[in-house]
């Protein structure tokens, strides 16, 4: 398993558009991606999971990678939050 | 005349009649069904019809408005075909053995709920969606659906309110306005609403009632009013006002693009001011050349506490970005005098105006300023950043601000924290000591911004709130002008250049004189770019 911490600084947090775009990414992998705020954690593949996390600018994520691709995830995903969120 | 206040939405006034928006009322039942897995085929095959269908509505919205806001029908899809949301369906099919409508309607209830309680009014607004896109699958279950899609004539639209996907699929060349009880300004319909450019008022309430439907209106989207059955003085007012909004627009078509260029060929740049990030979007609009003045107080009184290096850095970075290499000219902290802030703890002064405010706050609580200073420097990396001190009044202030500054840097530095080394740095020129030493400032810094309502509240010694004092505020005083014409010709001696950020800046009566001058730039609100363009484009 792999995994990589970001901070949010889009000011409008993790909202509609780039949740779709993360569901979009995770969804091209085998790995299970899981994205957690705290306590709270969601299937970054499931839209209602990652914008019912309601992270908003400022806010410290985890996200986590587990499977065959796990690498290559979470190399993509954090130049993903980095370029987006 | 029936008078109801809303918020605006998108500013424009529109005169037409109210068209109340009709949908298809469906009443959900619950009922047994015996085959499960026969529901189930039902259940996706309407669900595959609905995603087909907002797959038309992505294409539509894409050339309709573009793609940033047709998004949100792709976000629909991702809706739909979320597992949560489906296997919630499922689960109530199966295990309750129950129709697919009851089981959709269930689901999107408590999906909404899900997002209605959170702390978050963008997400509460999301609660929407879910309820448009369920509806969809609910309309193909049923054979309902489909509202209204032709109008015989073009009218002001009248709802409840509106769901993205009824926004889009109304005959655009038809809709004069939309009238809504309830929504957001943050709705989609909102959004949409701005960008196709139609005017737009929600949140009208109750008082929007039915009975009015058919009956003549008027949209007032600068203040967020409808008028039904407006009276003639209504209706002929806004028939101008409606007018000159036509003709501004008009003049923005024929300006944009142009240079702020006099007959003889002097130059000069027109920026404009902003007071919030949400500004941004009427500066690119109105095509001004950067932003001369970036209120950053607005930070600091919509917080309930100071706001962190990480909030303004962020704030900082998408107005430079936003601006893409446009000059972006950042003016630190002003509050004190008529802004207040609770959690600063400011003590009652007898005298705000000439108190402790502004750079004075800064200097001698430098933890608040190094914050701020720390934000605009990393940012800085990201676009055309200036930075712009208010309130000075001596040169031995702008060694101790380079002192914070150094600092500032030094610590970025330590830490690895990427920041731009050299940042454009200018003052404020707003109080005749700054124009009597204006020379020596000059050689200090490399641009001057005259904030013309202070500079004439200090000169002329008269407090511009005070409306008893009107008969002897002159703003065009003689006094003002040649303290403008010092501090131009110290500027340019020592190399640096000058505009005027104060509401002077616009005075079109003032131009001709501020070109004579030889000012640099004029930076207004963003809706007086193009006047001012145009007057400049008059001068010989």
């Amino acid at each position: 398993m792999k995994e990589f911490k970001y901070v949010i600084t889009d000011p409008e947090g993790i909202h509609a558009r780039p949740a779709g775009i993360l569901v979009k990414q995770a969804a091209g992998y085998e790995s299970a991606v899981k994205i957690a705020k705290g306590e709270k954690s969601a299937d970054a593949k499931r839209i209602f999971g990652v914008m019912g996390l309601g992270v908003k600018t400022g806010e410290e994520v985890t996200v986590t990678a587990d499977g065959a691709d796990e690498d290559k995830a979470i190399a993509e995903l954090e130049a993903f939050f980095k370029e987006n969120l | 005349m029936i008078t109801i206040s809303g918020k605006s939405v998108f500013g424009g006034v529109s005169i037409g009649k109210l068209l109340f928006y009709k949908r298809n009322e469906k009443v959900i039942k619950r009922t047994h069904v015996d085959n499960v897995d026969e529901e189930m085929v039902r259940f996706q095959n309407a669900k595959n019809t609905a995603v087909e269908q907002l797959k038309g509505l992505y294409e539509k919205a894409l050339e309709d408005v573009g793609e940033a806001n047709a998004m949100i029908f792709e976000i629909h899809q991702m809706m739909l075909e979320d597992l949560d949301y489906l296997e919630s369906i499922e689960n109530i099919i199966r295990t309750q053995e129950v129709n697919a409508e009851f089981a959709v309607a269930t689901t999107a209830d408590n999906f909404s709920q899900m997002f209605a309680s959170m702390d978050d009014a963008y997400m509460q607004g999301r609660a929407a969606d879910v309820k448009d896109v369920s509806e969809r699958v609910l309309d193909i279950l049923c054979g309902t659906g489909g509202g209204m899609k032709e109008m015989s004539e073009p009218c002001i639209i009248a709802a409840d309110d509106l769901a993205p996907s009824e926004t889009v699929q109304l005959d655009k060349s038809k809709v004069l306005g939309f009238a809504t009880m309830y929504g957001s300004s943050n709705s989609h319909t909102a959004i949409l609403a701005r960008t196709m450019n139609i005017p737009a008022v929600i949140g009208l309430g109750e008082a929007l009632s039915q009975e009015y439907d058919g009956k003549n209106a008027v949209i007032d989207g600068f203040t967020g009013t409808l008028y039904i059955d407006p009276d003639e003085k209504t209706l002929a007012e806004m028939q101008e006002k409606r007018a000159r909004d036509l003709e501004q627009k008009a003049l923005l078509e024929q300006l944009k693009g142009k240079e702020n260029v006099t007959k003889s060929g002097q130059k000069i740049n027109i920026y404009a001011n902003i007071g919030n990030v949400s500004d941004v979007g009427a500066v690119l609009k109105n095509d001004a050349g950067g932003i001369g003045l970036f209120r950053s107080e607005f930070l600091y009184l919509e917080n309930t506490d100071f706001p962190t290096e990480e909030q303004q850095f962020a704030v900082y970075k998408q107005v430079a970005e936003n601006m893409a290499g446009k000059k972006v000219i950042i003016r630190t902290l002003d509050i004190g005098a008529d802004k207040q802030v609770d959690y600063f703890g400011l003590d009652k002064e007898e005298n705000p105006a000439l108190g402790y405010r502004a750079i004075r706050i800064c200097l001698t609580r430098p933890e608040i300023f190094k914050t701020q200073l720390r934000a605009l420097y990393r940012a800085a990396m990201y676009g055309n950043i200036s930075i712009m001190f208010p309130m000075i009044i001596s040169v031995d202030e702008i060694h101790r601000i380079k002192a914070i500054i150094a600092e500032v840097k030094g610590e970025l530095k330590n830490e690895g924290i990427p920041y731009k080394e050299d940042v454009e740095l200018g003052v404020m020129i707003e109080t005749p000591a700054s124009v009597m030493i204006s020379r020596d400032l000059a050689k200090e810094v490399d641009f001057f911004s005259v904030g013309t309502n202070d500079l004439t509240q200090y000169t002329l010694a008269i407090d511009r709130q005070n409306a008893k004092l009107d008969e002897f505020y002159n703003p065009h005083h003689p006094a003002i002008l040649s303290m403008i014409r010092m501090a131009a010709e110290n500027a340019h001696a020592e190399g640096a250049w000058i505009g005027i950020c104060g509401e002077l800046g616009a005075d079109l009566e003032l131009t001709e004189e501020f070109l004579k001058m030889g000012l640099d730039e004029l930076s207004v609100s963003p809706s007086m770019v193009l006047p001012l363009r145009k007057k400049i484009r008059e001068c010989e």
